[in-house]
């Protein structure tokens, strides 16, 4: 604890390391599990378009093998460059986000799509990344105290609120409730004071009629229909209730592959998209399930272990807020299909079809695995 | 430890602890989704397996009863009558084939029915039942349960049709329902629209309060076999039936003033409230029958209302166009007073024409009226006054002062098919002819004619304005409305209008009613015959009104037809002018007001004003100040 001026760096810093170390230090156990996860969502994709690749799960495979070479990529790269890029990937996103806003393309009620050339982008999955980059940054130059203070919490609330509001436009509740909650479980493991969370619940109850005269006819539908699913059994209800019927018929060992009554029979909405896990869980039954969910735990014990061991608090933070996005991910989603929650729109990753929440997710399995590829890098806190 | 940065130690520890704890908490969350998984997929599994067996749970979507419709006194006017109809489902469309041609054998549908049939189970979501027949007689119903077994998946169901007790009398006011049509569908996704036997609202106040007499549907959850036949209920949530509606309508003023129309061919009568804008009567003859579109029209009996010369279909009082004529002479004098571009003691000469140019506009005195002031010219109905009165006060104002009385736009009736009639200006010609404004235009415009356009609703509204003082009062329908038919009842009544002002000088609405008091009321007025009632009676001091009459022109007439002095009655019908009639009262006190046309009736004063005088009298007579006990009778009904 004695070197303390900023201009000396590490005296004992290790040596360098080298690129086969490096890949070695890549967490292949980690990729081993990811890939099991989007092989679930071939699986998955093949039986909801009725036992055949097209049109979902082939190139689902693909994309994956892309967004393979993407994570290795990222995987490689020094974080300090992910801290320089940290601001201008944010104000991109916003960008993108506003764009969305003025330009976007209009998918059940909500603008949520950019076209660029020929491909389908939604800005939304880039900046859930593009948080925690930047409040991670922000934080790796804080020192505790200065965490703790109540003026130093209101720029990462600013960093955190305007993609919210941005996504609230279109609107899109799903990914505003990630942003907000993933961007607070930042906020909480980086130091912020508990009354400060508890100030924020408070005047967000207080807000709750605000946000309700905000939100588009639809969305309160939904929340109504959550509150009370029997209200409108074949309208807003109908979704909820065919998906629960669907998972609770699958029982505990499932109808069987390419068996699922409820799916083939068109029962399901957006079987492909956001009620994938229903598919999934009706013709493979609990065991399924808890396969799939203990994939997705795996990935949550070895992104809080990266977390743990990086010497460096940005890594600590990328790290932390990548695993806090993946559980935000699959809680939300799943939660949502078993209806415990109001139907959002959030994707289960990796499992779901999709392309940008597809290359979003690898993207920040990316980062982290940078994280425990440069756990010891020495990274000053200003430059 | 030497690696880290001064305070770094500090942050780890604490990041250790929250992330540590963060971590604790998803777990919990995650042992709650498997405990979710657990309940639903082992200790109900046998519950929702049930639910979802080969996709034999239905939720069926129980009707809403349809709103009843009552006139402001409590007579019903739309009703709900039971029927009994066959009703078909498929399995996903397996076999409609056969399905349709057995139904055929039994209820002989015939080409176009059975492609409907076939068409509609077809597409039939989630096995919703559609309609094979409806109104079924008590040999057809037994015929299908006889046939039962040849018949999968038909059945019989205890609906509703509306029913319309009145009839034609107030066919136009009410409208009709019919079949829910794809462009119903338009900004609506209420589930029950789904629904084979619902019926919206296709035209009147049936289309217009749509929304409020449709009601919530409710819900049956059923277990149905492979043919879609139901083996039991298991869950059951009732709907909420439809608002009922109290009109504004007064019955027994519409039939008098239907019977008063019927000695004509065809024409209308509105009859407005001048303080609250309530329609009392509103009447366009000939009318058609209603119970025949919610019987099922037949393709001949839509064909023969649809080609009839005199538009049975058609709510004249609102949706058909004439020229006001000489109704219209208030709006210029108006504008003229308000313009200062006459004073009330300002005379004009009339010697039986003006000239433009080389064009003569005649005056309808062929001798002329000599020098008259606005008031006089109103009673006389001088044509050469208005000429020149529409030059001095120029186009705009006339155009802005018929916009501000009604003309041109639609009111908030808000019954569908309204038109917004034509009120010509320099704009308006300009972009819809392509043509600047004529001085000659002016002329034409000012005794309400040329390319000037208004319903009898709108005319009826231009006197409900004149007569209340100048405030911007709207036609209204619906009294009141309530789900408990027990909560219906009128509001408390209002003797001074809450519309807004237009904003006109009350001396010269004064000046103009004066005119309208003596068109009936003085020895030179144009239609001073109807200070007289049909007894040949003078009318009560009471019930005294004043009027101004108009004859607006079909067909032109040629100087070669005035010189030969061809009249009227014996131009064939459809070339005849029309007769207007447009009145208020009591004179002293304006609380109604009344618009008449009676097509091709020639003279306004003759034809159309007798009905006017009957009609205002009698609802002068019926005014519920003088007739307290009929409210307290619908209060405690």
């Amino acid at each position: 604890m004695s070197l303390a001026s900023p201009a000396v760096v590490g005296l004992d810093a290790p040596a360098p390391v080298g690129f086969a170390e490096k890949i070695w230090r890549i967490n292949w156990g980690l990729a081993l599990v990811l890939t099991a996860i989007a092989g679930i969502g071939v699986v998955a994709l093949y039986s909801a378009a009725g036992g055949r690749f097209d049109p979902w799960a082939a190139r689902h495979a693909v994309r994956y093998g892309v967004a393979f070479g993407i994570m290795l990529v990222v995987a490689l790269m020094h974080p300090k460059v992910w801290l320089a890029l940290a601001w201008p990937i944010y104000i991109a996103s916003l960008l993108l986000l506003v764009a969305v806003d003025v330009v976007g393309k209009t998918g059940m009620g909500a603008q949520r799509w950019l076209m660029i050339g020929p491909m389908q982008i939604q800005p939304s999955e880039i900046t859930k990344v593009a948080v925690i980059l930047v409040l991670a940054r922000y934080y790796h130059g804080l020192s505790r105290e200065q965490a703790a203070r109540f003026l130093y919490v209101l720029p990462p609330l600013a960093v955190i609120l305007a993609p919210v509001g941005l996504v609230m436009v279109q609107p899109d509740l799903g990914t505003a409730m990630m942003v907000l909650l993933g961007g607070g479980a930042l906020l909480f493991v980086a130091g912020v004071r508990l009354w400060m969370f508890l100030g924020a619940a408070i005047a967000a109850v207080g807000c709750l009629p605000l946000a309700w005269s905000f939100m588009h006819e639809y969305q309160r539908k939904r929340v109504l229909t959550f509150l009370d699913p029997d209200r409108d059994p074949l309208g807003a209800g109908y979704h909820i209730t065919q998906s629960k019927i669907a998972i609770g018929s699958g029982g505990a060992f499932g109808k069987g592959f390419l068996k699922g009554t409820q799916s083939s029979l068109n029962f399901l909405p957006e079987k492909q998209t956001d009620f994938i896990f229903t598919t999934f869980v009706e013709e493979w039954g609990m065991a399924g399930a808890f396969i799939l969910l203990g994939l997705f735990a795996l990935v949550l014990v070895w992104g809080f272990s990266i977390a743990l061991r990086s010497q460096h608090h940005f890594g600590r933070l990328v790290a932390l807020g990548v695993t806090a996005m993946m559980f935000l991910y699959v809680f939300i989603n799943t939660a949502m299909v078993m209806g415990l929650l109001p139907v959002v729109g959030v994707p289960l990753p990796l499992v779901s079809n999709g392309g940008t929440a597809m290359v979003s997710v690898m993207f920040a399995c990316g980062l982290l695995m940078g994280v425990s590829v440069y756990r010891d890098a020495q990274l000053p806190r200003k430059r | 430890m030497m690696r880290y940065r001064k305070g770094d130690g500090e942050r780890s520890s604490l990041f250790t602890r929250r992330a540590l704890l963060l971590g604790g908490a998803q777990g919990v969350l995650l042992a709650a989704l498997a405990g979710r998984l657990y309940q639903l997929q082992v200790i109900e599994t046998q519950r929702f397996a049930t639910l979802a067996e080969e996709n034999r749970i239905n939720l069926r979507l129980l009707p809403p009863s349809r709103g009843l419709i009552f006139d402001r006194t409590g007579q019903p006017l739309a009703i709900n009558r039971n029927n009994f109809r066959a009703m078909a489902t498929s399995d996903r469309g397996r076999g409609v084939e056969v399905l349709v041609e057995r139904l055929d054998q039994v209820f002989n549908l015939g080409e176009a029915e059975k492609n409907r049939l076939l068409r509609e189970l077809r597409r039939s979501r989630n096995a919703q039942p559609v309609v094979v027949r409806e109104n079924l007689g008590w040999e057809e119903v037994a015929r299908v349960e006889f046939n039962a077994p040849d018949l999968p998946g038909v059945f019989i169901d205890l609906g509703q049709t509306r029913d319309y007790p009145e009839g034609e009398l107030v066919s136009h006011i009410i409208g009709y329902t019919g079949r829910v049509a794809d462009e119903d569908l338009a900004g609506r996704d209420d589930p029950v629209l789904q629904l084979a036997t619902l019926r919206f609202g296709k035209k009147g106040v049936e289309r217009s309060l749509e929304d409020e007499l449709r009601g919530r549907a409710g819900a049956v959850q059923v277990e149905v076999n492979s043919v879609g036949r139901v083996v039991r209920e298991l869950d059951r949530t009732e709907g909420q039936p439809g608002s009922n509606a109290l009109l504004t309508i007064d019955l027994d003023l519409q039939r008098f003033a239907t019977e008063r129309m019927k000695e004509q061919q065809s024409g209308s009568v509105v009859v407005l409230d001048v303080v609250t804008g309530d329609v009392l009567a509103m009447v366009s003859t000939p009318g058609f029958d209603p119970n025949t579109f919610a019987r099922g029209i037949t393709q001949s009996e839509w064909r023969e209302l649809l080609d009839s010369p005199e538009r049975p279909l058609n709510n004249k009082a609102i949706n058909g166009v004439y020229p006001p004529g000489s109704t219209y002479k208030m709006v210029t004098a108006l504008a003229a007073l308000e313009s200062k571009a006459i004073d009330p003691w300002t005379r004009l000469p009339c010697n039986g024409f003006i000239e433009l140019g080389n064009i003569k506009f005649h005056c309808w005195l062929k001798g002329g009226h000599g020098s008259t002031n606005v008031s006089e010219a109103i009673a006389q109905s001088c044509d050469c006054f208005f000429y020149e009165a529409a030059r001095r006060a120029g186009i705009d104002r006339v155009s802005d002062v018929g916009g501000r009385l009604g003309f041109g736009r639609q009111s908030e009736l808000g019954l569908p098919g309204e038109s917004a009639g034509i009120q010509p200006s320099r704009a308006w010609k300009q972009e819809k002819l392509g043509k600047p404004w004529q001085h000659g235009d002016t002329f034409n415009l000012g005794i309400g004619q040329g390319y000037m356009n208004a319903t009898p609703l709108q005319l009826a509204i231009m006197t409900a304005r004149i007569a209340n003082g100048g405030y911007e009062v709207q036609p209204n329908l619906l009294l009141a409305s309530a789900t408990p038919r027990e909560e219906l009842a009128p509001p408390p009544p209002r003797d001074k209008p809450t519309a807004p002002s237009l904003r006109f000088n009350p001396q010269n609405l004064a000046i103009i009613r004066e005119g309208m008091f003596n068109v009936v009321n003085a020895g030179f007025g144009t239609a001073n015959a109807l200070r007289l009632d049909s007894q040949g009676k003078v009318i009560d001091p009471a019930f005294r009104f004043a009027g101004k009459t108009g004859t607006a022109q079909v067909k032109r007439i040629t100087d070669r037809e005035r010189d030969m002095g061809i009249t009227q009655a014996q131009l064939p019908w459809h070339l005849r002018h029309h007769a207007l009639f447009v009145c208020f009262g009591p004179a002293d006190n304006p609380r109604y007001a009344c618009a008449v046309i009676v097509e091709h009736g020639m003279a306004g004063g003759a034809t159309a004003g007798p009905i006017g005088r009957d009609v205002l009298v009698e609802t002068m007579k019926r005014d519920p100040s003088r007739h307290t006990d009929r409210y307290r009778k619908m209060a405690s009904r």
